[in-house]
Formats: C-alpha cells, sequence, structure tokens
C-alpha cells in the first residue's frame, strides 16, 4: 500500500476508541490501486446530531472563520465554508424523513474537474477530489458544475490557520476525506470517528477497491445508492437507506 | 600620468568596495538564521547551506507539487519543516510568524524585495496538532530530534 503504518488501538469505553499512530508519512506517490470512499448509513443518521459536522470543522480549521462585522447571519450561513452539511429529506407522500451527512462526493469522472480552466481542480490517484490551491484562481466554475453543493469559496483574509491545513482567501476548497490523515497512514476522517463517538456508528470510511475492506462488506451486504446517479459520476460515497 | 593615476585610484576604490560588500554579505548572511530558533542550535540546514540560499524557493515549490498531487509527506523540503526549525520563539516563548520583516524569512525576503503570498494560507508559526508530524521528516533529514531545544532570545547570555 507504500504507506507503512504501526497504527494501534485501544478500546478504552465501548464506542470509544483512542488512536496511536507512529509517524510514518508516505514515501511514495498515491496509486489507483486504493479508491478512498464512505458509505452512510441513513437509518443510523440522527435528527439534530452535528457531530461529524462538528468535528469536520475543527479537523481542518473550518472553526477559525468568524462572521464579518455587520453581515446578517442568514449571509453568513450561506457564505461560510463548509466542508459537510447535514441535509433532511423529506417524502412528501408518506412524510417519512431521512438525514444524510453531504459532502464532496469524490466522483469518479468530476464534473469540477472537467471545468477547471487551470487544472486546479483534480482526482488524486487515489480517488480524492480535491483543489491544488497554488494553482486556484478563484473562478468558481467548479461551485455551479458541482451537482451536490460541496464547495465552498474562501472571501475574507485568514487567519491563524493550522499547519496541516493551509486554506486562504480567493480558493475554492472542500472535503479532501482528511487527506494529510491518508498520507500519514492513518485508518480513518475525522467525520467517521466523532460519528462512532457519538453513538451512532453511520459512516465507514475505507478502500473501495479492497475486497477484504470493512466498506466492501458492507457495500456487498446492505443496499446503497449514489446520490443523482443518473448523473453516472460513480461516487466514492454511497448512502443506504434512501 | 595623472590619469592612470585616477584610473588605479578607482579600480582599489572599487575592490576595496566589492570586499566591503563580500564581507557585509557575509556577515549579513551569518545574521539570518535567529537566535532563539531551533536552527541556531544545530549545525546545517536540510541541504548545504549555499545550495538552501539559492535554491531553497525550487525546492519548496517542487516540493508543493509532490506533496499535493502525489501526497508525499517524507521530505525534508517541506514549507512545514522551514517554519518548525526556523521560527524564532521571543522571551516569552511565543513564536513570532516567520514571514515578518524582522524574522527569518521575512527578514532576508525584505531585504532581497521578493514577495511571498504563501503565508496568506500556510500557517506562519506551527500551529494545531499534526504540526509535529508535518515537520518530522524534515528533523530526521538532518538528524536531530525535533525536540531540539529551542532558546528563547536573551535566555543564557
Ligand atoms: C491559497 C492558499 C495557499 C497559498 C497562497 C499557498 N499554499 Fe501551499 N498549500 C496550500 C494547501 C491547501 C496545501 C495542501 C496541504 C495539505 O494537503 O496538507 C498546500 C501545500 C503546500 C506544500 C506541501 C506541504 C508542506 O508543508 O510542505 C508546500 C511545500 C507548499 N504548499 C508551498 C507553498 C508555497 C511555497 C507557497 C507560496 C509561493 C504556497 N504554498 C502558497 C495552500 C496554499
Ligand atoms: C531541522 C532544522 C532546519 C530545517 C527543517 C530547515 N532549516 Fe534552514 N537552516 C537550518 C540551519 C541550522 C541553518 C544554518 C546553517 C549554517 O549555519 O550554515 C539554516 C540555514 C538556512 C538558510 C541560509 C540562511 C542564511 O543566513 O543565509 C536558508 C535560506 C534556509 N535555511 C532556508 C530554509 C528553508 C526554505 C527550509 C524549508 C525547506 C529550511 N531552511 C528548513 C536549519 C533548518
Ligand atoms: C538568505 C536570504 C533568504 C532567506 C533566509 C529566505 N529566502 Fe526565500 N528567497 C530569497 C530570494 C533572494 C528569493 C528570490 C529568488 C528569485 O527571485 O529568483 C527568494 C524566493 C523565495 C520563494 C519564491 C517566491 C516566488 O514567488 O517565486 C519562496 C517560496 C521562498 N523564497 C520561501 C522562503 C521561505 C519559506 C523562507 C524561510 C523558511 C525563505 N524563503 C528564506 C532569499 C531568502
Amino acid at each position: 500500500m507504500g504507506v507503512a503504518a504501526g497504527v494501534t488501538a485501544a478500546v478504552v469505553a465501548p464506542g470509544v476508541v483512542l488512536h496511536s499512530v507512529t509517524a510514518a508519512p508516505r514515501s511514495e506517490a498515491v496509486t489507483s490501486d486504493v479508491r478512498w470512499g464512505l458509505l452512510i448509513d441513513t437509518a443510523k443518521c440522527a435528527d439534530g446530531c452535528s457531530a461529524c459536522v462538528d468535528a469536520c470543522d475543527r479537523e481542518n480549521g473550518l472553526n477559525l472563520q468568524s462572521k464579518p462585522e455587520g453581515a446578517s447571519q442568514e449571509h453568513w450561513d450561506d457564505q461560510k465554508a463548509v466542508w459537510i452539511r447535514k441535509v433532511k429529506l423529506q417524502d412528501n407522500q408518506t412524510g417519512r424523513v431521512t438525514n444524510l451527512p453531504m459532502m464532496c462526493q469524490h466522483c469518479e469522472h468530476p464534473p469540477c474537474v472537467d471545468v477547471c480552466p487551470t487544472g486546479a481542480s483534480f482526482k488524486r490517484a487515489d480517488g480524492i477530489v480535491m483543489v491544488d490551491r497554488h494553482t486556484c484562481i478563484g473562478c468558481r466554475y467548479c461551485m455551479m458544475a458541482c451537482p451536490y453543493k460541496a464547495r465552498s469559496f474562501i472571501h475574507k483574509v485568514m487567519e491563524d490557520q493550522l499547519t496541516r491545513v493551509p486554506r486562504g482567501k480567493g480558493c475554492v476548497e472542500s472535503c479532501n476525506l482528511c487527506v494529510h490523515r491518508r498520507d500519514f497512514g492513518e485508518e480513518s476522517t475525522a467525520c467517521v470517528d466523532a460519528c462512532r463517538e457519538a453513538g451512532h456508528e453511520a459512516i465507514v470510511f475505507g478502500d473501495l477497491k479492497d475486497p477484504e475492506s470493512t466498506i466492501r462488506k458492507h457495500l456487498a451486504e446492505m443496499a446503497s445508492r449514489q446520490i443523482r446517479e443518473d448523473l453516472s459520476l460513480n461516487t466514492g460515497v454511497r448512502y443506504s437507506g434512501i | 600620468m595623472a590619469k592612470a593615476a585616477v584610473r588605479a585610484g578607482l579600480v582599489a576604490v572599487g575592490l576595496a568596495w566589492v570586499l566591503a560588500a563580500q564581507v557585509v554579505l557575509a556577515a549579513d548572511a551569518k545574521t539570518y538564521v535567529l537566535e532563539g530558533s531551533k536552527a541556531a542550535a544545530l549545525e546545517s540546514c536540510v541541504e548545504p547551506t549555499d545550495v538552501m540560499r539559492r535554491k531553497h524557493m525550487e525546492l519548496i515549490k517542487h516540493q508543493r507539487d509532490e506533496t499535493v498531487h502525489g501526497g508525499i509527506r517524507s521530505s525534508k523540503h517541506s514549507l512545514a519543516g522551514c517554519v518548525e526549525c526556523h521560527i524564532r520563539f521571543d522571551a516569552d516563548h511565543a513564536p513570532t510568524p516567520i514571514h515578518q520583516k524582522d524574522e527569518f524569512c521575512g527578514a532576508c525576503h525584505a531585504f532581497t524585495a521578493v514577495n511571498l503570498n504563501c503565508f496568506d494560507c500556510h500557517a506562519s508559526v506551527p500551529r494545531g496538532p499534526g504540526a509535529e508530524l508535518a515537520s518530522h521528516a524534515a528533523f530526521q533529514a538532518v538528524g536531530v530530534d525535533r525536540s531540539v531545544q529551542s532558546r528563547a532570545d536573551g535566555e543564557d547570555h
């Protein structure tokens, strides 16, 4: 797999797992031998819970943004960077309500990559769709092309960024499946850990190409769908129960 | 005759100026690594010093693409590494942003009239969990433990 990681996990209490990672930074370029993805069991996704969103914000320093002076809350809710949104679906005929987290779907054929004029929007060999902020010119075509409304634009000068997640004004960004964690050989993503810690275990992360992986086993067992499967984007994020 | 003397004089002045300039440069160059940074307690950079002076921008930019596109995090040329080792801590043990004009990167760039936007996005001091991991490889490369002590400015003098 290219990453020689020594990951040890200890179960401290039911549902609480401590990970300690012996630093094993990636030394060879990622390959398409793996394809990272998520499987979300909407039946387990709790109404009103925002554990995944909050964890994502902390992991990636999104909690460091603040409402510009004078801006209305409504405007800010619209403008601030979000990598995961909680979405509530209601079937108008039956009244059945479904909750799910929505993030970049890490398409095999990403429309955001197709429309990017500079090549900044790209798909890493291991399936992660992301933005190279060094070549992003902030045109936001990708935001318009994305059927999932998964991307955000940074409008204001940023301060106090975390070393592991550089980000700044004038660029588009979105969920990158905790790419820093991938490259240091960690097991999961911030949202997956938080969902488990909250007792829901609604999100599974893993390698879609590995027949032995937990995510593949789950996919083989339960019915799952891609959102907007009519677009044939072959998303890396799958949902069950919808 | 007089003309020749003037010429010789000018050459001498010129030579003296070149020499003086070099002395100033050498003295200047020594001062870029700041007291109170980890680097100040170490022998060498991630590459020989003359290479670093001339080529650091190429090394970092190459690293940038390797990391962003290839996911490679084991390189000694990471920007996080530069910051971690060259950051100066003031007397209150607070790190001072590395791009400010009297800090390591900032001082030389101000002198050479180079303007960078890297630190619009990149943390200008080591910040948050994971900063340690990000600079680990650079420290390994020079054969030191990341925990090498930086002395706060003004201490032990
Ligand atoms: C608009 C924001 C932005 C700007 C400006 C920017 N970067 Fe980055 N840079 C990033 C992001 C995002 C990453 C990816 C970080 C990751 O995935 O860990 C990154 C990663 C890197 C990396 C690899 C990680 C590391 O610490 O070694 C290097 C090297 C790098 N950038 C160099 C530069 C240099 C040099 C400049 C200035 C010429 C610059 N960047 C300007 C956003 C930016
Ligand atoms: C592990 C510590 C360490 C890391 C990491 C490190 N440096 Fe250095 N650097 C040093 C030391 C020590 C010196 C002084 C070497 C000497 O005395 O000749 C130095 C010297 C330099 C110099 C020459 C300064 C002068 O006065 O002319 C430059 C330029 C430089 N480093 C840039 C960088 C850049 C850019 C990076 C990141 C790619 C980096 N360094 C990473 C320790 C480090
Ligand atoms: C000894 C002086 C010196 C020091 C110290 C120094 N630089 Fe530089 N740097 C330069 C010079 C000179 C250039 C411009 C070279 C050119 O234009 O060809 C430059 C250019 C750069 C560039 C390319 C800028 C661009 O827009 O292309 C980057 C990136 C850079 N430096 C990063 C750093 C970082 C990060 C540090 C601190 C860790 C640092 N430098 C410390 C002298 C220095």
